[in-house]
């Protein structure tokens, strides 16, 4: 196993570093950079603008300023932040806490709710109550996101919901709060984008487990245990659920990425403060250097998240053995 | 092969082909032809989008923004049947956005009516006309407002933008599939028939695309987008860049099944009888990754239109005051406008129905074709 998580890892190098070249092509196609905009400010003389553009290395030759970029990476260090003046690295830092807390809250739910739904969908099978649950999972699947979250907003701002927050990860006192009380602020601030992210993943996830279940139901080892004499209960979840949850463990990193892409858009209308939202920024303010991290970072998570997902599914399944 | 003959002469039944089976099992799949009928109707609309709304998706009138609905009356004041009609509307309160009918004039709902505002021409392939399925006029000539999906933040009738915005959001799925085919067939075929170091490079050059987080990728490409390029040209671009982010996908399933196909008996069989590569990929290879490719297509559509919309909605995407239902939701970001005119939200209903149809489409293509489903 650890040969193979090795192996594995080894042949991730050549994957960055396509990505990293893939970020740098991308965010340098564009006509201007960065400093154009400042170049509009009569305040900046075109002295500072030279001088800045030779601190940030942007005079050199495109080449030359990926292989300075990139040896700067292989030390954990991303560059600097023309708009935050920050490094990246700590940006990232701290959006990619707060991107993984709201995706792995949302990851979580979904599974909890996912699980026991198929279960339901597929002991059901073609009752009215599967018919119910099989539309439910196609609105889920159909419903954008962000629409989701405009249509929660709207719900909340009418009616005043449980007096939720709408936008933001922290309320304005935060800082002077208690422990307790900081707990229970973060997570009244998850509900809205929780469910927003994890009303799709319900949807794909129980259809997945509904599937795998009635699947495994025709297998040999159900009938047996039917033979038995155990209980329905017994067989369900003790035999047929068990095995029917391993194949889910692949979705498990296919999950994270599609998290990932869609938390940016929930970030955004809900101002969460997370990577998505600061890459949208990025983007608009041409900071490359934040962009392009912002990229590879993500990148690296959805890589580790198939990764522990396929070592998962090794360790759950014994019939799959990795060399 | 003489006995089968018999037999099926016997039988009186016909060989049907596989494409015929799966249409009968197709039409047999309710929700599928359903949403397929749903679909068929909203792109015809988007069409004819110039003729099926009252105005032109650019015609502001500067006074009556975020207008609610007009309501439609049947009856007149002393409860008798009449002529459906709408009251023009004022807003009453600038602060607070109320508007007020003004009770008055009477605007009559017509249909086939030409409109006085040469704003309102539209052009189909060269075809020019001021004449709309339906608006509003009083008895004395004057032209009316009817908005029946109530108004957007500059003042123009949503209902009318909404058609012409699906044209942007509908056909970006079409467009950005045929380009994702096209690549992803060439790319896939290549790699999956070849195999070898072909193969490996070409699938790490697929994985690189695919690792890094698509909406982030997508946001780094649209932001390249010059600003002062004819909306044409973005509509174009948007769609290569939505494609430039999927075709890996769709490579590395095609390499998959051509990988696969390529080991069967029947191939091996057409090469033992001297058949050319060319013949054993055209006529083996190819028409047995068809129908995958298809119910594939069909289910990744719903990706390109709410990627579209995704960019659009941030700005990204199609600019105003050009329409899709993506860039319509933007202004339902700002919560008094979300919170006041809800109408607004209406765009995200019709972008989650044509999503929801394909995908119910897709699905009842999936058992269609699926030799295993007893439909």
């Amino acid at each position: 196993m650890g040969a193979y998580i090795l192996r594995r890892l080894l042949g991730l190098v050549p994957i960055i570093l396509g990505i990293s070249l893939l970020a740098f092509a991308v965010m340098n196609l564009a006509p201007g950079d960065f400093l154009t905009v400042l170049r509009m400010n009569p305040e900046n003389s075109p002295e500072t603008i030279e001088q800045m553009r030779a601190s940030f290395g942007l005079d050199r030759p495109l080449y030359e300023q990926y292989f300075r970029w990139l040896f700067q990476l292989l030390r954990g260090n991303f560059g600097y932040s023309f708009t935050y003046r920050a490094p990246v690295s700590f940006l990232i830092k701290t959006r990619m806490f707060n991107t993984l807390l709201l995706s792995v809250t949302s990851m979580i739910v979904s599974w909890l709710f996912a699980i026991p739904i198929g279960v339901i969908s597929a002991v059901k099978k073609y009752t009215f109550i599967d018919g119910l649950l099989t539309v439910f999972a196609f609105v889920g699947i159909s419903a954008p996101a962000f629409f989701v979250a405009l249509l929660l907003l709207y719900f909340i701002a009418t009616t005043r919901f449980a007096n939720l927050p709408i936008g933001g990860m922290t309320s304005i006192g935060f800082d002077w709060m208690t422990f307790p009380e900081k707990v229970v602020d973060l997570a009244r601030h998850l509900v809205v984008p929780t469910i927003v992210l994890g009303f799709g993943g319900v949807a794909g996830l129980m259809r997945q487990m509904r599937g795998n279940l009635l699947e495994v139901l025709r297998q040999d080892y159900v009938t047996t245990a039917r033979s038995k004499g155990l209980s329905e209960g017994k067989v369900i979840w003790k035999h047929a659920v068990r095995n029917a949850i391993n194949p889910l463990i692949t979705i498990f990193g296919f999950q994270l990425g599609g998290l990932l892409s869609g938390a940016a858009l929930t970030e955004t209308i809900i101002s969460w403060p997370g990577m998505g939202q600061m890459m949208l920024e990025a983007v608009q303010r041409k900071d490359i250097y934040l962009a392009m991290g912002n990229m590879v970072m993500g990148a690296v998570l959805l890589i580790l998240g198939n990764l522990i997902a396929d070592v998962l599914l090794a360790l759950s399944d014994p019939r799959i053995r990795y060399q | 092969m003489a006995k089968t003959k018999d037999i099926k002469a016997n039988s009186g039944e016909k060989v049907r082909s596989p494409w015929r089976i799966a249409w009968m099992r197709l039409k047999r799949h309710k929700l599928a032809m359903v949403s397929a009928y749903i679909l068929i109707v909203m792109y015809l609309s988007v069409i004819f989008a110039g003729f099926l709304s009252p105005y032109h998706m650019h015609t502001t009138q500067r006074n009556n923004y975020l207008q609610p609905p007009s309501k439609i009356y049947w009856k007149d004041e002393n409860g008798k049947l009449s002529r459906p009609y709408v009251y023009a509307m004022k807003m009453s309160d600038p602060m607070t956005q109320e508007y007020q009918e003004i009770r008055d004039k009477k605007f009559y709902v017509r249909l086939f009516t030409r409109s006085d505002d040469p704003r309102n021409t539209w052009d189909l392939l060269g075809i020019k006309s001021n004449i709309h399925l339906y608006g509003a006029r009083a008895d004395d000539g004057e032209e009316g407002l009817i908005f029946i999906m109530g108004s957007d933040d500059y003042g123009r009738d949503y209902f009318t933008r909404v058609l012409y915005g699906g044209r942007a959001s509908l056909f970006v799925g079409w467009a950005g599939i045929l380009i994702t085919l096209t690549i992803g067939m060439l790319f896939g075929g290549i790699s999956g028939y070849y195999g070898g170091w072909i193969d490996n490079i070409m699938m790490r050059v697929a994985e690189i695309i695919m690792s890094i987080p698509s909406f982030y990728l997508l946001l780094a490409l649209a932001a390249v987008l010059p600003r002062d390029i004819s909306s044409t040209m973005r509509y174009f671009m948007i769609v290569s860049i939505l494609s430039f982010i999927s075709w890996a996908g769709m490579a590395r399933i095609i390499r998959g099944m051509v990988l696969s196909i390529r080991t069967r008996e029947y191939v091996q069989a057409a090469r033992a009888i001297g058949s050319s590569d060319m013949r054993i990929i055209t006529k083996h290879i190819l028409p047995n990754t068809l129908s995958f490719v298809i119910v594939s297509a069909t289910l990744s559509i719903p990706g390109y239109i709410l990627g579209e919309s995704g960019l659009s909605f941030l700005g990204l995407g199609i600019q105003e005051p050009d329409a899709s239902w993506g860039n319509m939701l933007s202004s339902a970001m700002n919560l008094q406008t979300l919170a006041k005119s809800p109408w607004n939200l209406l765009a995200g209903v019709f972008i989650f129905a044509a999503v929801l149809c394909y995908n119910l489409f897709g699905d009842g293509l999936r058992d269609a074709f699926d030799p295993r489903s007893k439909l």
